[in-house]
């Protein structure tokens, strides 16, 4: 098996040998209406077998290569390092994937399935555009129909990438329920799904949702923990002291994570979106905040009310912007492996602002909340450790936001 | 014998069909339920189905979405619901009452304290539509031992071994949904839906339900010819959207006048099969 499957094994959450059911612990499970129940059987069966499939796999590194731009580079951002002054900082730059972020890992591996089995018909959610760019570009290159899910909060604040997944051909569908952000888009898309099960594949952007979507979602991310793994063992003989990132559902997180889940010498931390501040109540943090609860199709921590109403988020960053978070990650806060922290708009905001003057490199918002605690976490560190932050993407599309709050036209 | 049950061997030795009527608890305000609830047995409703309102209703479409809105909006979440059906018990003792709704507001009130509730209140079974069996052992004794029925659904993608397994676990009906969908879309194919209806019965003796896309008492008068009983909500629930500022006589009229209609095309006589 896998490398990827031995660090949950570690965690007692996969017996070895069985066919893994879906549960992280308590957490993850397949909570879904019954019309959806013999697709995700179905879905399961299928990726379970191209998982160990030479072909399969082949083609998906081929893919990662060729069209995605894999190995992407492990940077040492001396400049920026020099500026916090501590320890070492390098960069997984997932920022120069094609289209722009870690997403296209995922989007890539899951529509080769689609096609595997059949199904030319895509359905996706997203929220700040990033997973429905992914989606719409590999949907254009592999032919297959595009119906992108979008909470019409998030097509007006993210409106250069509703314009991007147009141009490739992709149906923006804006979702005016309920609050109009990513959790909003999950539920249309679970519809559109349910409605179409015979010809459609689901295309879930992060590491939530029913099984298999957690599992399946974190192989296909984990080639950013495994190049990390090899990079680092090249470039100075030994591994990081500390893993970084950002955890909206969890995907670039668990994707640079899950392969040093075992390295217990490797501290892992994951960055919330703290919002106005977690004691604010006005944030996107359920791990630091929230109780394990039950919302699309999986176990996991919520932000929810005592009535067990799922609440409305608040971040400066649309793609963090979710009251759920990834089952795994809720097992690996109890578990102690990983710790969760969170980070305010107005730190992330000005980690936004350090990077790119300090090193020409625009993170995403989403991104900047990792680069925020990991200057942090450097400056309690010495210069002879290290620490390495998952850039997950770029800020192109964050550029009318970032000028909008700080008051300018652009 | 439960109240579910008693009510189906009644309409069974009738020689007619049962009619199972959905509405969101709390909707559109929270003292319109009970009245409605009322209304809903008076124009010939056998069961009611009360809906525990939910922020993200993933199985539902708009209509019902916009009811558990108005009804969240208005204050009533699961404790305001068993309230309701509390209420309504004090003048009805026979008409059973299911819960319907998703799992997180049960679990965060605790599977034990909900089943003790819902059955102080005078609840008959629950119905948890993001819960397969597979997820329920944690729901299904709780509420077992307070006599409470777990109801399941049966959906169009269900293999033949799973409509048997489903069968074996469930009390008081089988619910199949008759579309591949959400709540209130598309139309149906009344062949369709034979072929699995005698899917289920093979599987098990309990009355077996059909619902999702009644839209009034001609679909019903069709479904009526292959299932037990009829299933309907969107139809109602769409009326009580078109009156948000009624008063409750008012609502209780509109939703009378739809529930009459269901009622009169469940009971018209069956006509001859086509060969
Ligand atoms: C650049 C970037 N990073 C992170 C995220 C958050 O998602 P996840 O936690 O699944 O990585 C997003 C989501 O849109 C994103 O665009």
């Amino acid at each position: 098996m896998s490398k990827v499957m031995q660090g949950s094994e570690a965690l007692g959450s996969e017996p070895a040998e069985a066919v893994f059911d879906g549960h992280f612990g308590p957490y993850g499970g397949r909570f879904v209406p019954e019309l959806l129940m013999a697709p995700l059987e179905e879905l399961a069966e299928a990726y379970e077998a191209m998982r160990n499939d030479p072909a399969f796999q082949a083609e998906f590194y081929a893919d990662l290569q060729q069209y995605v731009g894999r190995p992407t580079p492990l940077y040492y951002a001396e400049h920026w390092t020099r500026r916090i002054g501590g320890a070492r900082l390098f960069l997984k730059r997932e920022d120069l994937d094609h289209t722009g972020a870690h997403k296209i890992n995922n989007t890539m591996g899951q529509a080769l399935l689609a096609v595997r089995m059949g199904k030319r018909r895509i359905v996706a959610e997203t929220g700040a555009g990033q997973h429905g760019v992914a989606t719409a570009a590999v949907c254009a290159r592999l032919g297959l129909e595009c119906v992108v899910y979008m909470g019409a909060e998030d097509v007006r604040r993210q409106s250069v990438n509703v314009y991007r997944m147009r141009l490739m051909g992709a149906r923006v569908v804006p979702v005016e329920s309920g609050t109009r952000t990513l959790k909003d888009a999950l539920n249309e898309a679970f519809r559109d799904w349910a409605a179409n099960v015979d010809d459609t594949f689901y295309i879930i952007g992060t590491v939530a949702g029913p099984h298999p979507y957690p599992a399946m979602v974190r192989d296909f991310q984990s080639v950013i923990g495994r190049e990390t793994r090899e990079q680092c063992l090249e470039q100075h003989g030994r591994l990081p002291d500390a893993l970084v990132a950002c955890v909206g559902g969890g995907s670039n997180a668990i994707g640079l994570f899950h392969p040093f889940l075992d390295d217990h010498d490797v501290s892992i931390y994951g960055v919330e979106a703290g919002g106005d501040g977690v004691e604010t109540g006005r944030h996107a943090a359920p791990l630091s905040a929230g109780r394990p609860g039950v919302l699309h199709g999986n176990r996991t921590y919520l932000m929810e009310n005592e009535d067990g109403q799922i609440m409305p988020t608040h971040s400066l960053s649309a793609g963090l912007d979710y009251p759920g978070v990834g089952p795994e990650h809720a097992w690996l806060k109890d578990s102690g492996r990983v710790s969760y922290v969170a980070v305010n708009d107005d730190e992330a905001l000005a980690a936004f602002h350090s990077l790119t003057q300090t090193e020409g490199i625009i993170p995403a918002l989403e991104t900047a909340h990792g680069i925020a605690y990991a200057e942090q976490l450097a400056a309690r560190l010495g210069p002879d450790q290290t620490i390495v932050v998952n850039c997950s993407g770029r800020g192109d599309k964050d550029i009318n936001t970032v000028a909008e709050v700080e008051g300018m036209q652009v | 014998m439960s109240r579910i049950n008693h009510r189906f061997a009644q309409r069974r030795a009738e020689g007619r069909r049962a009619l199972v009527t959905y509405v969101t608890g709390g909707d559109p305000y929270p003292g319109a339920t009970v009245p409605i609830m009322h209304e809903l047995v008076r124009s010939g409703a056998d069961v009611i189905e009360v809906g525990m309102p939910f922020s993200d209703p993933m199985a539902d479409g708009p209509v019902i979405q916009d009811a558990c809105d108005r009804a969240l909006a208005g204050g009533t979440g699961l404790v305001g619901v068993l309230e309701m059906v509390r209420e309504f018990r004090r003048q009805d003792q026979d008409t059973p009452v299911v819960l319907m709704g998703y799992l997180n507001p049960i679990e965060q009130i605790g599977y034990r304290r909900f089943a003790r509730d819902a059955a102080a209140a005078g609840v008959d079974g629950v119905l948890t539509v993001d819960l397969p069996p597979e997820e329920s052992h944690e729901l299904v004794p709780a509420i077992a031992e307070h006599d409470l029925d777990p109801i399941w659904l049966v959906a169009p993608t269900t293999r033949p071994e799973r409509i048997r397994a489903i069968c074996d676990q469930a009390r008081g009906f089988v619910y199949y949904v008759s579309l591949k969908g959400v709540t209130g879309a598309a139309t149906l194919d009344v062949d369709d839906v034979a072929a699995h209806v005698e899917a289920i019965r093979e599987a098990t003796q309990l009355p077996v339900g059909v619902g999702f896309g009644v839209r009034n008492g001609e679909d019903a008068a069709r479904l009526g010819q292959v299932a037990d009983a009829v299933v309907v909500g969107s139809a109602i629930v769409s009326r009580i959207a078109e009156h948000p500022d009624a008063d409750e006589s008012q609502l209780s009229r509109e939703v009378g006048a739809v529930v009459r209609d269901l009622r009169a095309g469940l009971d018209q006589p069956l006509p001859e099969v086509a060969p």
